[in-house]
């Protein structure tokens, strides 16, 4: 594989990012050139390749990708959570300034859960069974602060309040299974935020909950967010997760970032196939029903013997549109897309604009054709979707 | 959970008792004529024979003679055997057609060689297997975790009689590195005499059943190891040795227990060869010696405690999950 | 008008429920090929103690009727425990029903014994969520399709082969694979062995318990297409069950919104969709995210529902929704709301049943249900009988005039 240090291009809100000189906010996690291999029976699993990334305090960044796009393994190795003798690790990871990479687990030990915090998937599994909820969260804070015990479990009670759990000062002794779903994940985000830490990774942190406990614990993120400034890195297979929450989105396929840019350039101008593809498959609730789903075809590939040029040309239904033979031999790099600064896409195709609005929107959202052609949309975006209250009084208020 | 121990209780009793009519049966319908017992070979009439069943209330019907024979877990009973008559007090499971004594006080007896055999030599296999184990758990694939499984297979590959024995003829015969094994008791012999009277066949005990141990507690510990909540407490932060011991241990250790509690039923109920090589007049000494004489009553008595042993320990294994996984519910 | 003239009114029309069975049409128009009404299953809850005697039950589903048509397709959609895949494994027996009648082909399915379910279950097959747990690791693909086909000697020994390629091909993989094992697959190959699997039987009926929920969102597309395409080529009626209200849609004319085990919603896709009127519905459908209106900064307010799913232990009493409910009165908790028919193909079981935004002040079910407004029971009145028949009836309860007639 030839593969260079692309020169990542420089956006404003916390982009993929080269190194800034002197810029007024540092980003608060800068990733560079990340590259995770693990060594396996059947050989080398190239899980993340020249991974360039950076998050700025306050703001959400959504990674998405389906299951072996990296998205996890990126974040894993942020935590520093990846076993090192399992795990070939290149690059930098810098937090707050500092580089983690590599760093000895005991001093690594000190960022994790404190400056960096994570709340998994499914909390069912990520909570200790044999230990009470309090417990498990007072543990969290006792490893970064000198407390006794009742000092923590009062911390404990606190921030079980203040996830909206009821009667936080008797529920604090019950176990995880004598709570609902919902309520379990309310704990774990009072266990990754207890420390006050300046990142939070959430790793599909919806996915696990039932649809309507899935909006309450986004809510949750985002009013907590305002509370604590802390940068989310939200990982999800689910576009409309990403719609609600982030303010950029990086799309990964096959250990790669194949495309960046703020939510709303990816959504209203995407301009890689792979995240056209996404859109399309994603069923919906108002489309029309009688349409049949547009999935990418085939699957996703091997990450023991990569695709060689772009991950995605297996897969591609635009190859034809690219002279000779360049999405077979040659890796596109991280190009700056069409629709403002910030937008990077790691594509061969010309004119990919044309090509969205011409033949990809029609079949999804007709209705939005002419808008995206003028580009005519409402600021509001992202996570300006949520929160404001409903002026119909027949909606529930929250209470 | 009282509800849930008596329940088991019972349900406990209703397996002892099942254990004894089979017990029973073989005693009456068995290829072996009590009554033969009695009766010296080169003496013994029909007529003889008849006298010997009748004394011995063989000729009465099966229910009656299971009925009289039960009685002796309530109450004491005075047991005609063979022309004398011998006291047995309770809990009477019969008498010895060999000692002409008390088949329960006899075995009971001979509890304490037993007992301190299955505990010092589960003390040393849950020590270095466990640790064995947790250790390779947490070098996973590396030359260390290597040896320790490829250790344990080898050895586990040896009979334990062979390697008992052996260690029996090198070490304290050959060697002398070891006094010569049986069992002293601690109270009256002095605790150094009973240390070292055992410490060989614990030892021994110890590297046979470690081995497995070791695997199982490795298993657990692997899969323990990759639980999401061990990754959750990483990255809270926690030291490793707290991962390690806190989250990932406690877990691991709840399958251990299961196979632990089976085991040590069965060491309390004897554990032959261990007793046959060093000496140690224990229970498992006896069952052998009461099959090798066909003295029923005996074996009959060594089955039905063994099975009490089983039965007393799948409880306690019961409860034991009880307590240490919130989630289990004895109800 | 006053209630005893609703009363009255209604007790002239006749009285829905009685029309017969034959006379009713499903949605579609087709003929019903299952037809299930009241069923229920009730698992015992133990006590502790020393005599563990049944305290309670876990009410997992609660008495639905519902019907599928030939060669379509009912969506059952509800969050974790409010009993869609009980009734899955309830219509395929792998649970047997408390009671309630499940008629396919002029059989009751709940009064089969095993042995007479065995040539149904030839004609109902399943597909599960896992694709991962519902393949046999050991059996190879040949063997797990053409296991089924000797089972019921469907075909002679010797075509089993060329019948488990054919249907490699249907499902989209590729013949020659017949030999491999499922670990070489990926999740939405599996998925398609598992459909093929199904298929390999020829049945009228398939059970698609949650067929794409765990495959990546590429997959699913692909999946949910198959589906179609088989029962496009094949006429196989569909009862799918998601949690997701956007698959669902794609694929399923008809729509029954399940909650604690209890069916509050159920109508055509056109109806349910865009004319939801129970609150709950509404609430799932406004859940759901919405990547292209997002997309273009469109606000679509959320509906906040507060909590979690109560127990179906100790189910609410009256409304099971009314704990989570913003619209939730007295007669809520004083009375169950029947499922009501409020239009040509639109059943909703709520005493304020109206769409988003248009929730009256009084439970328009009182005067059916022979109540004042706060759900006691008004001396003098009479209640309508409601039938728990499943399908719909000629006649239906007009909320705007408030009497039950047909246009």
């Amino acid at each position: 594989m030839t593969q260079t240090n692309e020169p990542a291009p420089q956006t404003g809100t916390g982009g993929l990012s080269e190194p800034t000189d002197g810029a007024a906010t540092d980003p608060f996690l800068v990733v560079e050139d990340l590259t995770v291999k693990f060594p396996t029976a059947d050989g080398l699993v190239q899980a993340v390749t020249g991974l360039s990334y950076s998050v700025e305090q306050g703001k959400t960044l959504g990674i998405v990708g389906e299951s072996g796009s990296g998205k996890s393994v990126s974040s894993l190795a942020v935590m520093g959570l990846h076993d090192a003798k399992r795990t070939q690790m290149s690059g930098s990871i810098r937090v707050g300034g500092k580089e983690v990479l590599g760093l000895a687990n005991d001093k690594m030990r000190r960022i994790r859960g404190r400056e960096v915090a994570m709340i998994f998937q499914d909390p069912l599994t990520a909570l200790h069974p044999f230990y009470k909820v309090g417990a498990q969260i007072s543990e969290a804070y006792r490893a970064h602060h000198d407390v006794s015990k009742s000092v923590a479990r009062t911390k404990a009670i606190e921030m079980l309040d203040r996830v909206g759990i009821p009667q936080a000062r008797t529920r604090v002794d019950d176990y995880p299974h004598q709570f609902s779903g919902g309520m379990r994940q309310r704990a774990m985000i009072a266990m990754a935020l207890v420390n006050d830490p300046s990142l939070v990774i959430a790793d599909e942190p919806t996915t696990a909950l039932d649809v309507t406990v899935q909006a309450q614990i986004l809510d949750l993120l985002q009013e907590l967010q305002k509370d604590f400034n802390s940068a989310i890195i939200i990982i999800t297979h689910d576009l409309g997760v990403v719609a609600e929450m982030a303010d950029d989105v990086m799309v990964m396929y096959a250990g790669r970032a194949v495309e960046f840019g703020s939510t709303r350039q990816i959504l209203t101008h995407p301009e890689m196939p792979y995240t056209w593809g996404l859109l399309s498959s994603v069923p919906d609730v108002t489309a029309d029903p009688e349409a049949r789903l547009i999935p990418i075809k085939g699957n996703p590939p091997s990450l023991l013997k990569p695709p060689t040029g772009c991950a995605f040309h297996p897969r591609c239904p635009h190859m034809d549109k690219v002279p000779g033979n360049l999405c077979k031999t040659t890796l596109p790099e991280l190009t700056p897309g069409e629709h403002g600064e910030g937008h990077v896409k790691r594509c061969h195709l010309p004119d990919p604009s044309a090509i969205y609005v011409q033949e990809i929107l029609p079949e999804i959202a007709p209705d939005l054709v002419e808008m995206t052609i003028n580009d005519q949309f409402p600021q509001k975006t992202g996570t300006g979707l949520v929160g404001d209250s409903p002026s119909d009084d027949a909606l529930p208020k929250e209470r | 959970m009282f509800g849930y121990i008596v329940r088991r209780l019972i349900a406990g009793v209703l397996v002892l008792i099942a254990v004894s009519m089979m017990v029973f049966a073989i005693f009456f319908y068995g290829p072996n004529d009590p009554a033969l017992a009695y009766c010296p070979e080169s003496r013994c009439t029909p007529q003889r024979l008849d006298n010997l069943r009748h004394n011995l209330g063989l000729d009465r019907p099966a229910p009656q003679q299971y009925v009289e024979y039960m009685s002796g877990l309530v109450k004491s009973r005075h047991i005609e055997s063979g022309g004398i008559s011998i006291d047995c007090n309770w809990p009477c499971l019969g008498v010895s057609f060999k000692y002409r004594v008390s088949v329960f006080h006899y075995l009971w007896d001979r509890f304490p060689a037993t007992f301190s055999v299955a505990a010092g030599g589960a003390i040393c296999f849950l020590i270095i297997g466990l640790f064995s184990g947790i250790f390779a758990a947490r070098r996973r694939g590396t030359m260390a975790d290597k040896a320790i499984v490829s250790t344990s297979l080898f050895i586990n590959a040896i009979p334990y009689y062979l390697l008992a024995l052996l260690a029996y003829l090198y070490l304290v015969q050959g060697l002398g590195l070891f006094p010569e094994t049986g069992y002293h008791s601690p109270f009256k012999d002095g605790p150094f005499k009973f240390v070292g009277g055992l410490a060989l066949p614990w030892l021994m005990l110890g590297i046979a059943y470690s081995t497995q141990y070791a695997r199982f507690s490795r298993g657990a510990m692997v899969d323990a190891l990759n639980e999401d909540y061990v990754r959750t407490a990483r990255a809270k932060g926690l030291m490793e040795r707290v991962v390690v011991r806190r989250h990932a241990l406690r877990a691991a250790i709840v399958p251990v227990v299961t196979i632990f509690g089976l085991d040590f039923a069965y060491l309390l109920a004897g554990t032959l060869f261990t007793e046959k090589i060093f000496g140690i007049q224990g229970m498992g000494l006896a069952g052998l010696d009461a099959v090798q004489r066909t003295d029923l009553p005996m074996i009959s008595a060594y089955t039905l405690i063994s099975a009490a042993f089983i039965v007393v320990a799948n409880i306690v294994v019961d409860i034991l999950y009880s307590v240490i996984d919130p989630r289990v519910r004895l109800a | 008008m006053t209630e005893s003239e609703v009363a009255q009114q209604s007790a002239e029309q006749p009285t829905p429920g009685i029309v017969p069975a034959a006379n009713r049409t499903v949605s579609s128009g087709r003929r019903a090929i299952l037809s299930v009404t009241d069923l229920k299953k009730y698992f015992p809850v133990k006590s502790s103690g020393l005599i563990r005697r049944t305290v309670g039950y876990v009410q997992a589903v609660d008495g639905v009727s519902f019907e599928v048509a030939e060669g379509s397709a009912l969506g059952l959609v509800g969050e974790s425990g409010c009993g869609k895949s009980t009734t899955g494994r309830l219509i395929t027996r792998l649970y047997d029903p408390t009671s309630g009648s499940m008629m396919f082909e002029g059989k009751d399915l709940a009064k089969l014994s095993a042995k007479a379910m065995t040539p149904m279950r030839k004609e109902i097959q399943m597909i599960f969520q896992d694709p991962y747990s519902s393949l046999n690791p050991r059996h190879t693909v040949g063997t797990i399709v053409g296991t089924p086909l000797r089972v019921h000697k469907v075909v002679p020994e010797k075509q089993v082969l060329t019948r488990v390629r054919e249907l490699l091909e249907v499902v989209g993989l590729n013949p020659e694979h017949y030999n491999r094992y499922p670990n070489e697959f990926s999740g939405g190959q599996r998925q398609r062995i598992g459909i093929a699997r199904a298929l390999a039987l020829q049945p009228k009926l398939l059970v698609a318990d949650e067929p794409v929920s765990a495959l990546d969102v590429s997959i699913q597309a692909q999946v949910v297409n198959l589906l179609r395409d088989v029962q496009n080529e094949f006429n196989i009626a569909f009862l799918f069950i998601a949690h997701d209200l956007a698959v669902v849609r794609h694929f399923c004319p008809e729509i029954a919104v399940m909650y604690l085990g209890k069916i509050v919603e159920i109508g055509e896709r056109e109806s349910v969709y865009n004319h939801a009127h129970h609150p709950y519905t509404q609430a799932l459908l406004s859940a759901s995210p919405d990547v292209k209106q997002a997309a273009i900064g469109g606000r679509r307010e959320r509906i906040r529902l507060e909590g979690d799913v109560p127990s179906p232990i100790n189910p609410p009493s009256g409304c099971r929704f009314r704990t989570r409910c913003w619209l939730a009165q007295d007669i809520c908790a004083k009375q169950e709301p029947p499922l009501l028919q409020i239009g040509k193909t639109h059943k909703v079981a709520c005493h304020f049943a109206a769409e988003l935004g248009n929730h009256p002040a009084k439970p328009i079910t009182a005067p059916l249900l022979g109540t004042d407004d706060q759900g006691n029971h008004a001396p003098g009145s009479s209640p309508v009988e409601f039938s728990t028949n499943p399908g719909y009836d000629e006649t239906w309860f007009d909320l705007k005039t408030k009497t039950f007639g047909n246009r």
